[in-house]
């Protein structure tokens, strides 16, 4: 088999394939794209609910549709596939040591990679919640794979831990195949899920939504039988007295996804103690040249849509890197968090490009705002450029567009900070 | 008179709207920051609608299960019964993206259709 690539992709879910596809339209030659699953999509294929490709196809979509729409077009587009190989490790000279039952080892030379590898979901442990170990706790995903794509049923009387949307759209399927959740539990004052999703999978079936609460004790000698669960108070802690039991079978945990970023570690990129991404450039290219990294291994997406628009920035950043086609600015400009901002992305902007007007920048805020400004300050705090917003909540990305004119050459730093209106 | 509270969820604002109204007859929609706001609550309260995506059991495929949906909105009162009458079906593999799973579910004149494809079961028994 051919071991030389211009392009290998590591993750065959929406990042993955979108690169592979722009890649191929911007002239890149040989492309390899691997997956560990035994079929491409990533997490899609599981997500059989509605809501996707509003915003890249203009229609809605199931997550099986959204990929589709994409694995169908790798055929034509002559790119090579490997599913059920896992990669373990790469080189920062671009040496891909992979395995699969094919093919054993596997040591592949590629002139850029692309990290793809999405996220995965924090777990009981993550949080330690005290008890016993029983079965019945899933992490919300787990449950939803058993579901909806081996056909088991996880549980029948539910307690769903956070109100992401993962464990809201969890609930719902639940509740469709028959089983009673009886309450979704969130910590903090406000849901970090998509208003719809509170509206069409909570209040549709009068599922309770608790917040500023939390699981305290899971108890049960087999099986899950019983949590404790606890108001908060605003630093997080169960206050005492607001104990309560309920009874449950089974535990859901939707309590958030850390993008999986073994790989990339190892092979001594620099992550974002925040995004918990490589740090990365407007390519989305790491501190190694010619390594890339989109989707929720960068930073954890609300929508697949806004995956497939960084696998394309991707796409296309391959094919100037691969053309040696680019201009390095004399310094980069670091963009900075400020005030109520979580983080951005990308976090420094390294090159010069002619006829390029404005450069997206994504964020997330740290907690809610109604009508604010984002403001964008340079080193000696002048305001750049300034955004109305009417809402901003920590569930929801936000970006802005970077004007290229403010772009001057002396420029250090901006800063982006969120103010009230 | 009756009145109604409705979440709009055409953005994140969510605003909290209250409908008032008589004999079934909209008579005033409050607490809306936009005129898509009109528009969600009239049809959340005339006749709330609701794409239903679920799975059908699937024979001889390479996955025991294919992921489903309505192929438009149902009334949402009908989600959970739609729910016990799907369960009822079996589809044999292979079975192709779009494909009709049932027709004019529960006389609602909406179809079901497949929204993954699922190829036969192969017997290589590798592992």
């Amino acid at each position: 088999m051919k071991l030389e690539y211009d392009l290998v992709i590591v993750g065959g879910g929406p990042a993955g394939l979108a690169v592979a596809l722009e890649a191929r339209r911007n002239t890149v030659k040989d492309i390899l794209l691997l997956e560990r699953d035994k079929y491409l999509g990533g997490i899609l294929p599981q997500c059989i609910h509605n809501g996707f490709g509003l915003q890249y196809f203009k229609e809605e979509l199931t997550g099986p549709e959204y990929a589709e729409r994409f694995i169908a077009k790798l055929n034509d587009n002559r790119i090579d596939v490997k599913t059920e190989t896992m990669v373990i490790k790469i080189t920062p000279d671009k040496r891909i040591i992979a395995i699969n039952r094919d093919d054993g080892l596997l040591h592949i030379q590629a002139k850029a990679v692309v990290l793809a590898m999405g996220c995965r979901e924090r777990t009981r442990e993550a949080i330690a919640i005290p008890g016993n170990r029983p079965a019945g706790i899933f992490t919300a995903g787990t449950a939803q794979r058993y579901i909806n794509i081996e056909g088991y049923m996880p549980g029948r009387e539910v307690v769903v831990l956070g109100s992401g949307d993962i464990g809201m759209i969890m609930a719902r399927r639940m509740t469709l195949e028959g089983a009673r959740v009886k309450a979704v539990l969130e910590i903090m004052p406000f849901s970090t899920g998509l208003i719809r999703n509170k509206v069409q999978c909570l209040d549709d079936f009068n599922i309770p939504l608790k917040f500023n609460h939390t699981i305290t004790r899971i108890e049960g000698e087999k099986r899950v039988e019983r949590v404790t669960v606890a108001q908060v108070d605003k630093n997080l802690q169960a206050i005492p007295g607001t104990e309560e039991e309920i009874s449950c079978d089974t535990i859901l945990l939707s309590v958030g996804l850390i993008p999986e970023n073994e790989l990339t570690g190892e092979m001594g990129v620099k992550l974002d103690p925040v995004t918990r991404g490589p740090i990365v450039n407007e390519n989305r290219e790491t501190e190694i040249e010619g390594v890339f990294a989109c989707g929720n291994v960068l930073q954890v997406h609300d929508l697949a849509d806004f995956v497939s628009e960084e696998g394309e920035i991707v796409g296309r950043a391959v094919g100037e890197y691969l053309k040696r086609n680019r201009k390095f600015r004399h310094q980069p400009i670091k963009i900075v968090p400020g005030d109520n901002i979580a983080y951005v992305v990308p976090q420094h902007i390294d090159f010069i490009v002619p006829g390029r007007k404005k450069i997206k920048i994504f964020m997330r805020v740290k907690n809610p705002a109604e009508r604010v400004r984002i403001n964008l300050l340079d080193d000696k705090d002048r305001v750049l450029g300034s955004y109305k917003k009417r809402i901003v909540t920590p569930g929801e990305m936000v970006s802005v567009y970077l004007p290229e004119v403010l772009l001057d050459d002396k420029l250090k730093n901006i800063t982006i900070s969120i103010k009230s209106n | 008179m009756e009145q109604n509270k409705i979440i709009c969820v055409s953005c994140p604002i969510g605003c909290r709207m209250t409908i008032k109204s008589e004999d079934g007859k909209i008579t005033s929609i409050i607490g809306n920051a936009c005129p898509k706001g009109i528009k969600y609550a009239e049809e959340e309260f005339i006749n709330p609608l609701r794409i239903l995506p679920t799975t059908v059991k699937v024979l001889g495929g390479e996955l025991p299960l294919v992921s489903v949906k309505t192929e438009k909105a149902i009334p949402k009162r009908l989600l959970l019964k739609a729910m016990t009458e799907i369960a009822e079906i079996e589809v044999k593999a292979p079975v192709k993206i779009g494909q009709v799973i049932k027709d004019d579910l529960m006389g609602t004149g909406v179809s079901l259709v497949a929204t993954r494809n699922i190829k036969r079961a192969d017997f290589n028994l590798r592992s």
